[in-house]
Order: C-alpha cells, then sequence, then structure tokens
C-alpha cells in the first residue's frame, strides 16, 4: 500500500506492506542510521521522531505514517552534530551503534522540557539502553549540552 | 614532555558512528546477499534421527538448505585463540547431534528473510531425545555424556575426561596448603556461586560474505579476532586459509563475545555451497540463546591468615561449566586462579584446582574479565569475611598483604612486580567514599541503612610468550602516514590509541595519522583485541615501528641533506640538520621517496610479544543503601580508582573504567542467565535479562592512579577487563555491612537479602 | 514473525467488531509492542485509526480515554493528573521508556488483562468502566472477570469522584516488569485496595479495602490492613519472585499506599 508522509521535512511517498514495521522500511530506503538492538521494543535503539515525538521505530508499523511526519537524525543533522560534539568530547559515544537513537531522545528532551532537572533527564533518557559507557559519561554530555550545572 | 600520549582527544570515528553514518557489517552489506537463518533444536539433547528438507528446498526462493549431511565432518572451536587454541575441537558446522536448546540442525539461504523463515518451518526433524544435563553440580558422572564422540581432538592435554563431562581439570598449587592453614590463627571458608551472564553488545552478532574476482571468500563481520576467524574457517570448510579474507569494519561492542565466530560458518558455508553472496544477522533471542555467555561457577575459598595480620593461605576450588561446547573452557577457568593467587603477596601457599565440565546449555565463552570477574568474587568477598573474623578494617587487610611495586611477585613466578599503585588506589578510594566516617554502616531511617564495602583486583595486559602483534606505519606520497594494525577497536578508541601513540612518537598532529584495521589482506597479524591486550601489546609494535620509521626518515633526511643521521633531527615538520637552517620538509622528503631516483618508500615495522603480563589494579568501594522492609538494594555511590600505568587517553579510559563498572553493577545486582529444568533458556530478551539502564546504578566516580610499567607503550598496561571485577564482591560486602546479610550466590537479588533479614532476625 | 495477510481501517466501531468476529484470524492492532514479539499469521489486520480512539476527553463527571492512547498520553496529561493524585501517570512512568510509552496503548493493555501490568491495577482502584464494540460499558472490575470474548475495546470511562489514591509498584531493575503492584484509593470512607502482578491478574483486596473504609487511619492499623490484604490474595511465582516474598511485599506496598493516601487528606 501507498503512503504519503513528510520525512525529514520532505514531501515522500512510499509502497510499504501492512506488516512492515519503521524501522526496516526506513533501513530499506537507506536510512542506515536506523539500528535495531531488540526484538521485544525496550532498547530504545531505532528511537526517531513521529511527529516531534521519540518513538521506537521498531515498533511502529509503516503505514501508520500517513499523514505523519518523520524525522531520523539524517534530518536534524546539524543540530544532532552540535550535541554528538560534545559526546565525542566525552569519549561517550564509545562502539557508537546505540548513539543516533539517543541523540535523537535527547534532542526530542531539549524541545520538550525547559530546564529539566537531573532526575527528569533521566527520567527522559531511561529507554535508551548503552552497554558500553555505563551512561556516566553520556549524562555529563548531555548536562553540558542542555547548561544543567554539573553536581 | 608529550603531546598526545596523557590527552584525552576525541576518538578519530567519533563523530561519524555517533551520528549514525554507514560503518558497520549490515550497513555495507553487497547487493543481493542472500538471507541466511538458522533451524535449532528445540531439545537440550539430541539425536537427529531423520531430517527431511525437500519442501524447504522447494520453496520459491529458496537458493540452499544445509544439514548435517552436507557440511565438511572437521571438528573446530569457536574460540579465536593463538593457534595452537586450548579450546577443544569439539563441534562440526551441523552434527546429527544436538547438546542445547538453540542448536543448530540445518543452514537455510533464501532471496529474503520472510521465505528464508517459511522454509524453516518446511523442515520435518525427527528426534532421538537423550536426558539432558542441565545442572552443572551433577554434571560429573552424570548418566548423559555430551560429547560422546570419538574424534573429538585437543590440540594439548588440558586434562579432559569427556565420559564424566570433564573438559578441563586443573590444578596449580605452591608450597603446602594443609600444612600452613595448620599454622593458621585465623582460616575462614566459603563457598560462592557466579551466575552466567550475556556479553548483551548493542550490535548483535553479524557477518556477510562473496567470493571476490579471484574466487577468494570474502567475510565481513563483527569480530574481535579477524585472523582467529579466518584459520577457524579454513579449519572448519576444509580450504586453505590463504583462500580467506576477513574485514572487520566498525564494531557495536564486543566484550569478549565476539572473541568467539558464531555466525561466520553459516554464512561462508553458504557462499561456498551457492556461489552468492550472503548475510547473517542473529536477532537479540539469538543472540542470548546461541552464542556464548559468561562460565557460571562455583568457587570455594579458603583462607588462612596469621595473628600478625598476614594472609598466609589462598586456597580455591572450583567447578566451571562451559554448557555444550569448550570454548574458553580451561583458559577462562585457569584465569580464574592466575589472577586471584597472587593478588596478596604474603601467602606462603596458594593452591587453584577444580574442574570445567559440559552441560547441555548454551555455550560459555569469552567475556570481559574473563574468569577474573568470577575468581575475585570468591576472592574478595572471603577477604572481607577474613577480615571480620580478623577483626581488622579490610582495607587495612588488604593494603597490608597486597603485592606493592618492587616485590617479588607471585604472579611472575617471583619475577618483581614493575608498576603497581595499588595502594594509593586504595587509599584514594578511602577518601573518595569517606571510609572514615561510613564505614561499615548507618542508619538512615527506621527501615534503611547503608552501607559500605570495597574489594581490589588485579587483571593481565596481553598473554605473556603467546600473543604477538606487528604493526606498520607508512610514509605515504603526501606526507602523512598510514598506521597499520591488525587490532579490533570495538567501540574502545584502541585505533585512536594507537594513533596517538604513532603521532606521539613521529611528532606529528593526529590527523596526520590514517588508522587502517583490520582486514586480513593488508593487515599486519594480530590475535585481534582480547585479554585487554590492545593498548599494551599492539601499543608497543606501534610505537616502536614508529621509532622504527623515525629512524628512517632522519637517514633518508641526512641523506639528503649530505650529512650523517647523528647531524639531523627530525621535528614533525622537517629534517634539519641540528643548529643550522639546512633541512628539507616532511612533504617534500616523502615525495622523493617515491618519485625521482631514491626509490624508497619508508615503512616502519615491529612485531612484539611480551614475556610478562603485568597486572592494572583497580580498589572499588561501593555505598549502597538497603531497605530492610523490601530487601531492595539501591546502589547510591560507586568508586573505582584505577592503576592501569600511564594513561594514554584520560577520557576513553574513564569511559572503559565507567561502563565496566556498570557492567559489574550488572552482574551483582540485575543480571542472571536462567534456563529452566529441560534447558530451555528463559533470559532470551532484554525484557527478561535486565542489563542496568540508567536508573539502575547510582553515581560512578572514577580516578587515576598511574603507575609506570616499564615494559608497557609509555608505562601503560591495560584497562578494559580489569573495570569489571570490583562492583560484586564489593556491593555485596555494602549489603553485609548495612543489613548482616552476606550474599554468597550472585546475583543480589531483593529477595535474597529479605529472605537472609527473615533468617538473621529468627535467629536473633 | 508476525505477519499481516490483509489491513483493514473501518470507519466505524460496529464495522470493526464485525470484521473481527467474522473474518478468521483477525486481529485489533494495538501500539503492537506485544503482537509483535509473537509469530502470528494475521489474516485481517484491523487498524483503528479512522475512529478517532486517540486521546482523553474530559467530561463533567468524567474521562474518556481512547483506546489508542498511548501511555504517554497518559503520563503527560495536564488535566488527568491533576486528578487521583497523578495515580495513573505514576503507574505508568517506570515501564521502558518515553519512546516506549509513545507506541503501547491503553485498549490493548486492557483488553488483555496482562497480570503484571501496572495500569490495570491503578485503573481498578478508581471508578473505572470499560466500553466494548460488542460488550457495551461495564465496570473494569466485571470485564476482568468474564470469560474472554472476541471483542474491540474502545473507550474506558473514569469517574472524577474526587478520591485520593496512591501508586505503588516493586521492581528490582527499575525498567523491569513489577515483581509487585499495589494501587490504593480512598474517598469518602470507601477505599479500595489494588494488588496486581501477584503474578496473577490485579484484584481488589475485599476484605482489607473495607477496613480500609472504616477506621481511622493510625501506623498500627495500617499494619493491620496491610496484613489483612496479604492474608486474603493468592500469589504464585515467576522469575521475579516466589509466593512467599509477594506476600511479604504485599505487606510493605500496601502500607506505603495506604500511608501516601492517609497524608493526602
Ligand atoms: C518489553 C516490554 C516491557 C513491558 N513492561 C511492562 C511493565 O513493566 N508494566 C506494564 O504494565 N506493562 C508492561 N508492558 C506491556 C505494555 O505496557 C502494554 O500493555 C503492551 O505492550 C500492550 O500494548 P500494545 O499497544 O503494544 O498492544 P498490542 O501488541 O498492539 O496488542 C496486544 C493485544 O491486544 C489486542 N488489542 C489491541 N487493541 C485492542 C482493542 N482496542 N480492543 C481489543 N483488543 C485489542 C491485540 O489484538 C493483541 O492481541 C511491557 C511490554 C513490553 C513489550
Amino acid at each position: 500500500m501507498q503512503i504519503e508522509f513528510t520525512l525529514n521535512d520532505q514531501p515522500t511517498v512510499w509502497d510499504v506492506s501492512p506488516d512492515e514495521f519503521l524501522a526496516d522500511t526506513l533501513r530499506k530506503h537507506g536510512f542506515l542510521s536506523i539500528r535495531k538492538g531488540c526484538n521485544t521494543s525496550c532498547c530504545g535503539l531505532c528511537t526517531v521522531w513521529i511527529d516531534g515525538k521519540p518513538t521506537l521505530s521498531c515498533t511502529a508499523l509503516s503505514f501508520r505514517m500517513q499523514g505523519k511526519s518523520v524525522t531520523t537524525i539524517e534530518g536534524v543533522a546539524e543540530e544532532a552534530a552540535e550535541f554528538a560534539r560534545i559526546l565525542v568530547a566525552e569519549g561517550a559515544e564509545q562502539c557508537g551503534f546505540c548513539s543516533p537513537g539517543f541523540i535523537m531522545t535527547v534532542l526530542a528532551l531539549k524541545h520538550e522540557l525547559a530546564a529539566p532537572t537531573e532526575e527528569e533527564i533521566v527520567h527522559y533518557l531511561t529507554g535508551n539502553l548503552c552497554r558500553c559507557t555505563g551512561y556516566m559519561g553520556q549524562m555529563r554530555a548531555v548536562k553540558t549540552y542542555l547548561g544543567v550545572t554539573q553536581r | 614532555m608529550r603531546k598526545l600520549v596523557g590527552k584525552g582527544v576525541p576518538k578519530i570515528d567519533g563523530m561519524a558512528i555517533a551520528t549514525g553514518k554507514p560503518a558497520y557489517t549490515e550497513d555495507l552489506v553487497v547487493a543481493n546477499a542472500l538471507v541466511v537463518k538458522i533451524l535449532r533444536s528445540p531439545h537440550a539433547f539430541a539425536r537427529i534421527t531423520f531430517i527431511d528438507v525437500a519442501k524447504a528446498a522447494a520453496l520459491k526462493g529458496v537458493e540452499c538448505v544445509l544439514t548435517y549431511q552436507d557440511v565438511p565432518k572437521q571438528r573446530f572451536t569457536l574460540a579465536g585463540q593463538s593457534y595452537p587454541e586450548p579450546s577443544p575441537y569439539d563441534r562440526l558446522i551441523l552434527d546429527d547431534m544436538v547438546r542445547y536448546v538453540g542448536d543448530e540442525v540445518a543452514i537455510v539461504a533464501a532471496v529474503d528473510e520472510r521465505t528464508a523463515l517459511a522454509a524453516i518451518d518446511l523442515i520435518q526433524v525427527e528426534y532421538e531425545i537423550f536426558e539432558p544435563v542441565v545442572d552443572f553440580e551433577t554434571a560429573i558422572g552424570h548418566p548423559s555424556v555430551v560429547h560422546p564422540e570419538e574424534d573429538l581432538h585437543c590440540n594439548f592435554d588440558i586434562g579432559m575426561k569427556k565420559d564424566q563431562n570433564i573438559v578441563s581439570s586443573q590444578r596449580v598449587e605452591s608450597g603446602n596448603v594443609e600444612e600452613e592453614l595448620s599454622q593458621c590463627d585465623f582460616v575462614v571458608e566459603e563457598t560462592f556461586y557466579t551466575q552466567a551472564n550475556a556479553q548483551c553488545m548493542m550490535e548483535t552478532y553479524r557477518a556477510f560474505n562473496y567470493l571476490d574476482h579471484m574466487g577468494r571468500l570474502v567475510v565481513v563481520s563483527s569480530t574481535q579476532v579477524p585472523f582467529h576467524a579466518k584459520r577457524m574457517l579454513a579449519r572448519a570448510l576444509k580450504m586453505p586459509a590463504g583462500k580467506i579474507r576477513v574485514i572487520k569494519p566498525r564494531i557495536g561492542g564486543g566484550f569478549g563475545g565476539k572473541q568467539s565466530s558464531c555466525v561466520e560458518i553459516f554464512t561462508a558455508a553458504v557462499t561456498l555451497k551457492t556461489g552468492k553472496p550472503a548475510i547473517l544477522v542473529y536477532d537479540r533471542e539469538e543472540t542470548f540463546t546461541c552464542t556464548t555467555s559468561r562460565h557460571a561457577m562455583r568457587l570455594k575459598v579458603t583462607l588462612g591468615a596469621d595473628k600478625d595480620g598476614y594472609i598466609r593461605v589462598v586456597d580455591i576450588h572450583g567447578l566451571s561449566d562451559t554448557g555444550a561446547y569448550g570454548e574458553h573452557a580451561s583458559t577462562v577457568f585457569m584465569v580464574a586462579g592466575e589472577k586471584t593467587l597472587p593478588l596478596y603477596n604474603q601467602t606462603k601457599a596458594v593452591r587453584f584446582m577444580g574442574n570445567v565440565v559440559y552441560t547441555n546449555k548454551m555455550p560459555a565463552g569469552a567475556f570481559r574479565g574473563y574468569g577474573a570477574t568470577q575468581g575475585t568474587f570468591a576472592l574478595e568477598s572471603a577477604v572481607n569475611l577474613l577480615a571480620e573474623k580478623m577483626g581488622v578494617d579490610p582495607a587495612e587487610l588488604r593494603l597490608k598483604n597486597i603485592a606493592k611495586e618492587g616485590e617479588p611477585f607471585r604472579g611472575f613466578k617471583g619475577g618483581i612486580l614493575e608498576s603497581s599503585a595499588l595502594n594509593r588506589c586504595i587509599e584514594t578510594g578511602k577518601e573518595m567514599i569517606g571510609w572514615a566516617v561510613k564505614y561499615p554502616r548507618r542508619s538512615v531511617s527506621e527501615t534503611k541503612v547503608r552501607g559500605i564495602g570495597m574489594a581490589v583486583t588485579m587483571q593481565g595486559s596481553g598473554i605473556a610468550n603467546i600473543d604477538t602483534a606487528s604493526a606498520e606505519v607508512r610514509l605515504n606520497d603526501n606526507g602523512d602516514f598510514t598506521l597499520l594494525v591488525g587490532s579490533t577497536d570495538m567501540g574502545t578508541g584502541s585505533d585512536t590509541i594507537l594513533a596517538q601513540m604513532a603521532a606521539e612518537v613521529l611528532e606529528v598532529s593526529l590527523d596526520q595519522i590514517i588508522v587502517h584495521a583490520a582486514d586480513t589482506d593488508v593487515s599486519p597479524f594480530d590475535p585481534g583485541s582480547y585479554a585487554s591486550s590492545t593498548t599494551y601489546v599492539t601499543g608497543m609494535a606501534v610505537v616502536r615501528a614508529a621509532q622504527d620509521l623515525k629512524q628512517q626518515i632522519l637517514e633518508e633526511g641526512a641523506k639528503f641533506l649530505q650529512v650523517s643521521p647523528e647531524e639531523v633531527a627530525f621535528n614533525g615538520h622537517t629534517v634539519r640538520m641540528t643548529g643550522t637552517d639546512k633541512m628539507i620538509s616532511l612533504k617534500k622528503l616523502a615525495e622523493r621517496l617515491v618519485v625521482g631516483p631514491v626509490h624508497r618508500q619508508l615503512v616502519g615495522n615491529s612485531t612484539y610479544g611480551s614475556p610478562v603480563s603485568p597486572p592494572p589494579f583497580i580498589a572499588g568501594f561501593a555505598e549502597v543503601e538497603v531497605d530492610k522492609e523490601t530487601g531492595k538494594v539501591e546502589l547510591l555511590d560507586y568508586v573505582a580508582v584505577v592503576d592501569c600505568g600511564t594513561v594514554i587517553n584520560p577520557h576513553l579510559a574513564r569511559i572503559q573504567t565507567e561502563g565496566g563498572i556498570v557492567q559489574g553493577i550488572g552482574m551483582a545486582l540485575y543480571e542472571d542467565v536462567r534456563v529452566d529444568s529441560k534447558g530451555k533458556l528463559l533470559s532470551n530478551s532484554f525484557m527478561q535479562y535486565k542489563i542496568p539502564c540508567r536508573k539502575d546504578i547510582g553515581t560512578v566516580r572514577v580516578a587515576f592512579k598511574e603507575s609506570f610499567e616499564p615494559t608497557g607503550p609509555f608505562g601503560a598496561k591495560s584497562v578494559g577487563e580489569v573495570v569489571i571485577n570490583t562492583p560484586a564482591p564489593a556491593i555485596a560486602a555494602a549489603v553485609y555491612n548495612a543489613v548482616g546479610v552476606r550474599i554468597t550466590q550472585l546475583p543480589i537479588t531483593p529477595e535474597k537479602v529479605f529472605m537472609g533479614l527473615q533468617k538473621n532476625s529468627t535467629r536473633s | 514473525m508476525f505477519t499481516v495477510g490483509q489491513l483493514v481501517q473501518p470507519d466505524t466501531v460496529e464495522e470493526a467488531y464485525r470484521i473481527l468476529t467474522e473474518k478468521k484470524d483477525a486481529a485489533v492492532l494495538g501500539g503492537c509492542a506485544f503482537l509483535r514479539m509473537g509469530s502470528r499469521a494475521i489474516g485481517t489486520a484491523i487498524d483503528l485509526s479512522h475512529l478517532n480512539l486517540e486521546g482523553i476527553t474530559e467530561h463533567a463527571d468524567s474521562f474518556e480515554i481512547g483506546a489508542m492512547t498511548t501511555f504517554r498520553m497518559l503520563e503527560t496529561d495536564s488535566v488527568l493528573n491533576t486528578f487521583f493524585d497523578g495515580l495513573l501517570a505514576e503507574a505508568v512512568k517506570p515501564i521502558i521508556g518515553v519512546q516506549f510509552r509513545h507506541a503501547v496503548t491503553v485498549g490493548a493493555t486492557v483488553f488483555s488483562k496482562y497480570g503484571f501490568s501496572d495500569l490495570i491495577t491503578a485503573l481498578q482502584a478508581l471508578d473505572t468502566e470499560v466500553e466494548l464494540a460488542h460488550g457495551g460499558r461495564m465496570a473494569l472490575e466485571a470485564f476482568l472477570n468474564r470469560p474472554y470474548e472476541k471483542d474491540v475495546l474502545t473507550r474506558l470511562w473514569i469517574r472524577k469522584d474526587g478520591r485520593r489514591a496512591a501508586y505503588q509498584s516493586f521492581r528490582n531493575s527499575a525498567s523491569d516488569f513489577p515483581i509487585l503492584t499495589t494501587a490504593v484509593s480512598l474517598l469518602a470512607g470507601q477505599g479500595r485496595i489494588v494488588v496486581g502482578a501477584r503474578p496473577l491478574k490485579a484484584a481488589i483486596a475485599v476484605q482489607a479495602s473495607q477496613e480500609l473504609g472504616r477506621m481511622d487511619l493510625n501506623s498500627q492499623r495500617m499494619d493491620e490492613i496491610a496484613a489483612l490484604a496479604a492474608g486474603e490474595m493468592t500469589f504464585g511465582a515467576n522469575m521475579r519472585g516466589s509466593a512467599e516474598y509477594r506476600r511479604e511485599l504485599c505487606k510493605v506496598l500496601v502500607k506505603r499506599a495506604v500511608t501516601e493516601v492517609a497524608a493526602c487528606k
């Protein structure tokens, strides 16, 4: 079936099957920043924005994107690079495999919450698992990015 | 003054991988690769009595279906270790015996995933089912023999008694344990259990391969061990190693898991059969179910000490569960003793002995820490117990007994321990955690108590006298350098660290170094990144190769200036005759070496292997808050003070440490590989196997106390593995100090603590 | 692998129900977190997108919550969360992560009667009604207790009766399934104590609830109520905990939730 939607600000028409998930559709079309880390909707690697909200693209059926706006890290390259530079300066990208989904959640957090507390930051990012960094370095980077004073 | 070594420079690949650029195995797959799927055994132990693939093979889009009848009958091991591997050759690509739930029964390749999965459903199999060996404590002498086959092969004697399900039987000792124990004023004995854990790298196992223009098999794989993978494939497929090329792109985490080559053999078999490219990506369930985990162990520790406060005896009796195949079985077990017996250096007798057994479960393999983690939990928990029995502060007991810099060291068979800052690590850690005020406990409310606990540990840096690494540094025609190594940066930043070292030696900037790793056709030999070897072993090869090149630059520069090499100096930009302005720029020199009459492109070379494996050390301190009503342990603060020798890149070393500590916290509190009574895995997803999330870990704080290791590059040792060892024993000690419940069986779940509290309250 | 033969997007609830009952292998698509984990071959997938069932509407005496409302909407709805001491937000907050809660839906969760469900536990402490395409409106309690029957859950209705409420769940890892959940509410002498993830599905501790309504609460009475609840409920074992441990936890969580509710007055 055909869907018409906005992808990274571009009007897009794609053919999808009814049981296809967005993560697979995006990868198939060359959006290779989309990573899948689990089969159970609980790692956060595949996070993209649907109508601006961070959502698991592995769990969102592609046909449901009809009329919606989808954003991947490719679509917010500059904003992502700004945070990525801070993350990389901390060394907290490590293997990098979870970074795109993580960055998309961090940017969403910045858009959604004004002046978040440390607790709110942790809560917002809990759905993004990372096995390399132990989260501390990511947290330092996020705080620097958001201008939250380090404890 | 160093310009780059010791600086927290960003990783050279950091921006690309952080922002999702295509760099990993699956991103690079060639067009039209067949999708490979595996039919797996639903039984823990069975023989295939009948298998019919006709329907599957006939399905449109299916290109190949392979069963045990279609693959070479050559036993091999998946363990990526230097040849001759100490792991037994005990598996076939496909076997008519299946030895765990998830063991491979058939390989299917089709044009797409759907077709491959549909074909799997069409394969008919009948099994003769045997009683599986599930509980590793019943494996020895179990009526079922996991490996009855006659053609199982060990490269050398590892103490295998396969009729009793024993893969490896070991005993190392020095001094007379029983006699020394009888002299001791304090003796403690306790049995500890460490559970199996899953590595849980975020990028699951995957590989694709194709035949190149010369008919060679090109394997692209997310592997820590490209050269070992090549050798393993050659053996298993009975083909010359020269016909195989293994390329490693960026890796999305490894943690030892990717030191066993779990998937390459299947794609290779398909491509050799069909001539077509093929890809296999394990999903998370397969990664949990059909790869390798940490070896679960039972470790009984006996410690003896005298009234002067010296630990005189360390005696450890172990049993290790290797599961269905013996990947890393003997070596992981050996390391459990090797990294614990020498830690305390006032001992008169030490012993480590026991068995590794086969069971009908997913094989165990390499996982960060590699036995030292298991051994450290047992030893350090016992030392905390001993301190209590002796009525001494556990930090003081350690300070008095640990191996110190300059001492003859049991770990080096009496050779001198050239570098250790462990005493300073302990002192600093005590201050950071607030030991003086907080030890052992403080009550914060009627129901909540805080406690602190500690542990120390050591690991190694590379494998002494076995693993060697080679490096090449080439001066390119345009005046920059290519550093060729075969080590495998799996996110650790080792490519960056090696570039820092090369740039430091050559006195050039980091962006003048192009790092190439790893491709077995191109890279110089390296066993790969494991055993905490890359910074220390490959690093030394890089330093020497760069020094070699620098010398050549001086020679060629001097020739051009028509003076002797002693009269010139190189500053990264120019070779200049000292005290004059006679000079040639590097760019010009590089150009002249490849164009015109000189005919000598400069390549610096080195192969390095170390006769010792110098230990990095950590002192770890945990502060927990225990809810007495529920048994819940909340980790508030973790302090790790690290001696990894010279810190080459403080940011990357810090993240390595924080990450390793958090994996250790996962092991201590949450992670548990569990099977049911029939051997079927229960913890097969992130839903059922909980690695720590952001809310689970409190604060982790890291500090470095540098020592200088004379055998290491710029004085460096290693940091990759040692970081995972202290959390379990330190947290267990903190819990004990808080509420008096001693957990000897990991993980420390609220229920165990609660039940312990109940028991204590009925006792008192 | 989850597969779909045909997709339908009905324009009326009646049509959705008709397709669900008439077609073999038909299934309603919620947020799909559970569906995708199975290997169900769905002949006809029914997508409710055209039925306007996504969102929370405030009425004079109730909240209407559409079946396709996501957990994140429950968590962040500024009006809903001024009621019941933010009970529903508290219940869904620990579940996995923001991007997950943007996906999973209320209708699927309640219809599936999951034993581990945080949300069902909380909803039961309120005056909640379930609206089904065929079954009509009924109390949540009645719905949970009736045997399985094909239907489409369309809405939940929660009465704005001003009750005070508190939620407690106990997990080891913070984003794991709960080992036990409790929700407690109190309104004008009517108490309700719900215990879920036993691991059986959530149920009301009837006697303890009655006592809660009756009593003037002090610490000792709260202990008695908690013990009563733990005594009257049935508990089972799973990977996450034994029945015995759950019973002990029940005392603690109920006491804590009751204490919170009592403090609200
Ligand atoms: C990894 C993971 C962890 C979780 N942890 C927790 C937790 O800690 N606590 C907790 O409470 N929950 C937890 N859940 C459950 C989650 O909160 C949802 O309840 C669950 O995913 C179902 O919602 P869904 O929208 O994804 O349903 P779907 O997967 O879409 O559907 C589930 C079932 O409901 C049917 N269905 C869907 N909509 C309707 C409808 N309107 N009418 C009738 N039938 C319908 C479907 O046909 C299907 O059979 C977890 C789930 C996952 C995957």
